[in-house]
């Protein structure tokens, strides 16, 4: 597959849980999802090695039916990985020997290397060209950017790379922006993380974390800590997909993912005008949108579609 | 083990090394390292004045080129990889995976270690940058518990070095967009954390405001020490609990530890702080020389001297910040 300069009609991918859920709400939203019009869905465990409502067998007969629905089931491989159990899992996911993974560590890379096509994922720090076309040549079909990578600097690195390879975007939720060895979480209802009593799946969409002044900053989730504000990269659709983004990364939220979902739906069958979708995605967002990352501000920042 | 000691300045460099730096590891000028601050870093002059210093003492330089090749300016990096080689580097330690690719291609007789910014946490990892690009070290990333660090000392054939003492890193090093998210330049990205240009110290009747990209970070009572306002040492409010959600201004010290890394094969002890002055750097070099000495000689009767803390407590950062109520126990 040649990548062409001409706008392709993009995929819409529903990105990996990033929440710890209760097996009732996580098999219901799975449930769910089946009928949305989404491409691509990413499952599986990313952020914390502890969580256990569903296991791999779990996700990977969830992959089963979302592949018997006519979509691309990927697993998806942890975002930290520390001891042996963790490696223990990520090799299972690796070896499952039917879906396609998605690796967001180094160790699955060399796993998967020469041997099947995988995506490389947003924690791969995939800045430039040349190290994007070191993992096509591993094997990676598709690459999630980075979400640092302004709209220019994407283009840039795709316009540079010889590369045969989709790209994905992070395209709406909130931003992963960082992960730690620490559980953040369980610090904060002082416990410790190997006696964390699993607390974090009292928050169905994270801890909100805000200033001093009130003002919401950042969600812990687990070990991992994300914006509290949304990122929409709607209004830059048409952008995106003239710099040749194949796929658009939905992040799951636990209230009105389907509304988020058909919003992107619309603009990606022409139905709506990427303006006009993005209005109508103002109503699924659960807290204030942000964009600073795609124009290389501050994540933080919202210019919005300046119209 | 080999002690590796930073370097902002020259100065620093020559501290490091007649205190008894086995290995100092130092910048270019710019963002091709991840310590990025004005007046740090080096330019050709003082880094070849530096490598001819170090090796007249027996001490090796090793240029730290640990940031993403950005879009548009990749080759400044690829450049900064020929200039190391050429003013004759005993080592680059590199994050990119794309530049090791160039440097191990361009230059396959330079040294490569793999930077803590590589996010490398297991051997499968490692094992790729070594099999890929035949990388010599890897600086572990400071989230591993020790028997974590010993299993993958245990499978790979790279020498591994960790972090002995300094700022400690809460967050996997490579893996932090933090400072991006309230600054537009992070660590991965400008080779810095917080800039100190997005810094706003604002004095307000009841306290003394830190903000970073608008953000407030911290307020500072008087009579409290004002921390330098990084992401994740700052108070924040959580189900209006007031705290350090991600930790307290506190340093990394592993000087007890010493003779368990020496046990289990760590090839190398690092001292974070090239953004640290010349005092700071001799004293952590010359009391880890001392300890890393003793450790050697006599491992079963190593102990920490009460003195050697107390040098060292002198050039923590002023950030001891009292822990008080908010203080949640880490394990």
């Amino acid at each position: 597959m040649e990548m062409t300069a001409a706008p392709a009609s993009p995929r819409i991918a529903l990105g990996p849980l990033t929440y710890y859920w209760p097996r009732g709400r996580t098999l219901d939203f799975y449930s769910r999802a089946l009928s949305w019009p989404v491409d691509i869905v990413y499952l599986g465990e990313t952020v914390c090695s502890r969580r256990h409502e569903l296991r791999l067998a779990d996700w990977i007969d969830l992959a089963g039916r979302f592949a018997d629905a006519g979509k691309e089931a990927v697993l998806s491989t942890y975002e930290l990985i520390e001891n042996d159990a963790d490696l223990r899992i990520m090799r299972q996911v690796v070896e499952n020997g039917r879906f396609r993974v998605e690796a967001n560590d180094m160790g699955a890379v060399r796993l998967l290397s020469g041997r099947v096509p995988f995506v490389s994922g947003p924690f791969l720090n995939v800045y430039n060209a040349s190290t994007l076309e070191l993992l096509a040549e591993c094997g990676a079909m598709r690459w999630v950017a980075p979400v640092e990578l302004s709209g220019a600097g994407l283009r840039d690195v795709l316009s540079a790379t010889t590369a045969n390879i989709e790209t994905e975007l992070f395209a709406f939720g909130r931003l992963p922006l960082a992960v730690s060895a620490r559980c953040f979480t369980a610090r904060y209802h002082n416990l410790s993380k190997d006696h964390c009593e699993y607390r974090c799946i009292e928050d169905p969409e994270g801890l909100a974390l805000t200033t001093q002044d009130g003002e919401p900053f950042l969600v812990l989730n687990g070990v991992q800590t994300q914006s509290a504000r949304v990122q929409n990269l709607l209004p830059f659709l048409p952008e995106a997909l003239a710099m040749g983004v194949n796929v658009l990364r939905l992040s799951p939220q636990p209230e009105r993912m389907e509304e988020a979902v058909e919003a992107f739906a619309a603009a990606v069958r022409g139905d709506l005008d990427a303006v006009e979708a993005s209005r109508r995605l103002a109503s699924a967002m659960p807290a204030a949108p942000c964009d600073g990352y795609w124009h290389g501000r501050a994540g933080m920042e919202h210019v919005g579609s300046g119209t | 083990m080999r002690l590796v000691c930073p370097a902002g300045t020259p100065p620093s460099l020559k501290a490091a090394v007649d205190h008894g730096a086995d290995d100092v590891y130092l910048g270019f000028r710019g963002a091709t390292n991840a310590r990025n601050f004005a007046g740090l870093n080096f330019d050709d002059r003082t880094i070849a004045e530096g490598i001819a210093y170090a090796h007249r003492k027996g001490a090796r330089v090793l240029v730290a080129l640990n940031t993403f090749p950005q879009p548009g300016t990749a080759q400044r990096w690829e450049a900064d990889v020929d200039r190391a080689a050429a003013l004759g580097a005993d080592a680059i330690i590199v994050a990119d995976a794309g530049l090791l690719r160039y440097a191990s291609r361009a230059h396959p007789q330079l040294r490569l270690h793999l930077s803590v910014q590589g996010s490398a946490t297991n051997h499968e990892a490692i094992n790729f940058y070594h099999e890929r690009f035949g990388i010599a070290r890897a600086v572990l990333p400071r989230v591993l518990a020790l028997e974590q660090v010993e299993r993958v000392i245990g499978r790979t054939p790279v020498e591994i070095e960790v972090f002995g003492f300094g700022s400690l890193s809460i967050m996997v090093e490579g893996r932090c967009a933090l400072s991006s998210y309230a600054t537009g330049e992070s660590p991965n990205t400008h080779g810095g954390c917080s800039p100190a240009k997005a810094i706003r110290w604002q004095e307000t009747k009841e306290a003394l405001e830190s903000r970073l990209g608008g953000v407030l970070i911290d307020r500072f009572a008087p009579g409290e020490n004002p921390g330098y306002p990084t992401l994740c040492r700052g108070r924040f409010e959580v189900n209006g609990d007031l705290y350090y959600p991600f930790e307290e201004p506190t340093s990394l010290n592993t000087l007890e530890l010493l003779p368990k890394l020496q046990a289990m094969g760590a090839a190398a002890v690092k001292i974070e702080g090239r953004q640290r002055s010349p005092r700071y750097v001799e004293t952590v070099t010359r009391v880890w020389r001392a300890a890393l000495d003793e450790c050697a000689a006599q491992p079963q009767r190593y102990r920490v001297r009460p003195a050697w803390q107390e040098a060292l407590a002198e050039v923590s950062e002023g950030r001891q910040c009292t822990l008080g109520a908010y203080h949640r126990p880490w394990k």
